[in-house]
């Protein structure tokens, strides 16, 4: 069993005993506790998957998030100390029939997608790369070798735009050379935030003509729709109260 | 993890090549352990240090000595006093409180402030995880400390204590917007979130650091620092802790160790943001004179002078822990200088005064390289444009490619790293 695997396995049975414990415990906190232990094992499988800027994501918005909820389960639920949550037999059957329904759901998805085609496609180029830089001589070695040639590459390429084939405007240090792989290796940020406007690694050197629309104006507007929503909430929430007391609101300043 | 542990590649095939240990994932864990050694000394022994100067500096500020007799005339032992002292005292667990949450929520505030210290770039490439979202991880680990303060406010069991877990998380949840933006500000001149890459484009004199960039990073370091030491429950701004009124807040019920540990976090995560201060502002490991730029330049240039770079990159580490001590002092001066705010007050400061400024800084921060390129024909205000600061070192220094073209070199990086995946991912 290689490292990664083994940290695979660990965290996907946090992830998983995480999980199970928030339906099992019955006091909010430690529910919350526990979503956090397992939405954090899911951060830690991203990294462990290369996806920095995806496991930093799922920290800061469903960690955060839980902190959040957490607040809010403790300030509006708690009329004593360590308030417990009974759940009746009926919402048991029914919330296990969706989960149930939701496992089959999952399994039906993944036993039908061919990962071999998706392995291969991972697979071969790498493969080829390896063969063409190294021949015969050890596996290990020839990675590190791989890799250095190709830092090499990127550098000089970069420095040479008439080679290169990149575009004489674009800024020296957002081209791809600047990253060493041996350093950042695993950085998912820039051709993230390349592709939501619309340009991946290699249309770089290309004319603004040919690239595709990008997805910034829907995240925009996903966003900006969010937040439309959660101000409508605070607005809604809080007329609410003022009708209540409205002697209180007055008399404080 | 290995995306994080990749990081450390070179530790990893020192181990492999030189010592000879078989198998990949005995390197990595080796060499993680040893990252973890090395940062979690960090990270004990800068509380040490900080508390003894907290001691000392109150003293004075309060025209006392502060402590004398621990260690000599300095009292410089009395950090390890206070430890010897917390470690034998008795470890209680109120009837009232939530033992496993009670016993747990130090860790976690402990521990979230340590993992950030993983992405902290102590000088050029001394740094545990080189990630690309350097700064957002970093925010992201950071973030959870709240989670255990608010765990022991609640679990304790106690009025006080869920005062104040209350108040830290309003606070902590608030101060963090205009925290994450005035750190962007820098960022969009920079244009790269990797603490490093942030760090390295600020070498060279004392003009290309970010705090000199324009008006708009000049007032934001300021504002960031005020966020950060809320952020930090310092005084001002400790109302989760408030003693006049709650007692001691958050941490009225913990004795002994676990009432350390959230000390230890405290004074860690001072630290830690006065960290981030100096690399997002004040030039990071470089010395502002220009002479170590040039010198890492020549190590990086000439062959066999590795040991100049190393020493270099020592010198660094010494000035980026100066300048973050600086900074740590400044709060220091300012918690026993500073009277502390109502919880109005500091949450008002924070939603109607650091909020708007914070915006106002980043559309500034956003707007002043066209603003200047357009009346002054160049982009920045002092030094060579942001694009040209990258460390010459590394890209003079590559060896002579047969020419290839820049989309095959994309392909080759990335099906070289994915081949660096499969394998890792594909042995049984």
């Amino acid at each position: 069993m290689s490292g990664e695997q083994f940290l695979f396995w660990l965290l996907a049975l946090t992830t998983c005993g995480g999980a199970i414990a928030v339906v099992v415990n019955q006091n909010v906190v430690r529910m919350a506790f526990w979503l956090v232990v397992s939405l954090g094992s899911v951060a830690a499988i991203y990294f462990l998957l290369h996806a920095d800027f995806v496991g930093a994501t799922q920290l800061m918005i469903y960690v955060g998030g839980t902190v959040v909820l957490l607040i809010f389960g403790v300030m509006l639920t708690a009329s004593g100390p360590h308030v417990n949550i009974k759940t009746s037999p009926a919402d048991l059957v029914m919330a296990g029939g969706v989960g149930v329904l939701m496992l089959f759901l999952l399994i039906s998805t993944v036993t039908s997608v061919d990962w071999e085609v998706a392995y291969n496609k991972l697979d071969s180029p790498a493969a080829e790369e390896v063969q063409v830089a190294g021949g015969d001589e050890e596996r290990g070695d020839v990675r590190v070798e791989v890799d250095d040639q190709a830092v090499a590459d990127d550098h000089v390429a970069a420095d040479d735009e008439e080679n290169g084939g990149i575009h004489p405007e674009y800024p020296r240090k957002l081209r791809p050379g600047y990253n060493d792989p041996r350093i950042t290796q695993g950085n998912t940020a820039r051709p993230i935030g390349l592709k939501l406007l619309g340009v991946s690694l290699e249309d770089i050197g290309k004319d603004p003509g040919e690239l595709s629309a990008g997805y910034l104006l829907p995240f925009e507007i996903v966003s900006v729709h969010l937040l439309v929503v959660l101000i409508g909430a605070g607005y809604l929430a809080r007329a609410k109260r003022r009708v209540g007391a409205k002697t209180d609101a007055e008399s404080s300043p | 993890m290995a995306a994080l542990l990749a990081a450390d590649a070179t530790m990893v095939k020192f181990f492999t090549d030189e010592l000879g240990i078989k198998g990949e994932p005995w390197a990595y864990a080796l060499a993680a352990f040893i990252h973890a050694f090395i940062l979690i000394n960090v990270f004990a022994l800068a509380p040490l240090f900080f508390i003894w100067l907290e001691r000392k500096v109150s003293g004075r500020i309060q025209d006392r000595l502060g402590p004398t007799r621990v260690g000599g005339r300095f009292g410089w032992l009395q950090g390890l006093a206070d430890g010897g002292k917390l470690i034998q005292k008795e470890d209680l667990v109120p009837k009232a409180a939530d033992g496993m949450l009670f016993r747990m929520a130090p860790y976690i505030a402990c521990v979230s402030v340590f993992g950030a210290f993983m992405v902290l770039p102590f000088s050029d490439g001394w740094v545990a995880v080189g990630a690309d979202v350097g700064l957002f991880l970093l925010v992201a680990i950071l973030s959870l400390e709240v989670l255990g303060i608010i765990l022991a406010g609640y679990s304790s069991g106690s009025k006080w204590s869920l005062f104040g877990g209350m108040r830290e998380a309003a606070q902590m949840v608030s101060y963090e917007i205009p925290l994450s933006i005035c750190a962007l500000v820098p960022i969009v001149s920079v244009g790269s979130l990797n603490l490093g890459e942030i760090g390295a484009i600020q070498s060279g004199p004392i003009w290309n650091w970010m705090l000199f960039h324009d008006p708009f990073t000049f007032v934001a370091f300021f504002v960031y620092f005020t966020v950060a030491t809320a952020g930090c429950k310092r005084a001002p701004f400790d109302l989760a802790e408030a003693e006049s009124e709650l007692v001691g807040g958050f941490h009225t019920e913990y004795s002994g160790m676990r009432w350390s540990f959230f000390f230890m976090a405290e004074y860690a995560s001072m630290f830690l943001v006065s960290g981030v201060a100096a690399i997002l502002f004040l030039g990071g490991w470089n010395s502002g004179l220009a002479v170590d730029t040039w010198l890492r330049e020549w190590a990086g240039a000439a062959d066999g002078s590795a040991v100049v770079g190393y020493l270099v990159n020592v010198v660094g580490m010494g000035i980026f822990v100066a300048k973050a001590s600086l900074l740590v002092f400044v709060q220091i001066w300012v918690r026993w200088t500073l009277p502390r705010l109502r919880i109005d007050q500091v949450m008002m400061t924070c939603l109607k005064y650091l909020i708007p400024i914070s915006c106002v800084l980043f559309l500034g921060a956003v707007l002043w390289p066209i603003g200047m390129l357009m009346m002054t024909g160049r982009t920045t205000l002092f030094g060579e444009p942001m694009g040209e600061r990258v460390p010459a070192a590394r890209v003079e220094n590559a060896p002579p490619s047969d020419g290839a073209s820049a989309a095959t070199n994309i392909e080759s990086g990335n099906s070289d790293r994915l081949a660096a995946s499969a394998e890792d991912g594909g042995q049984p």
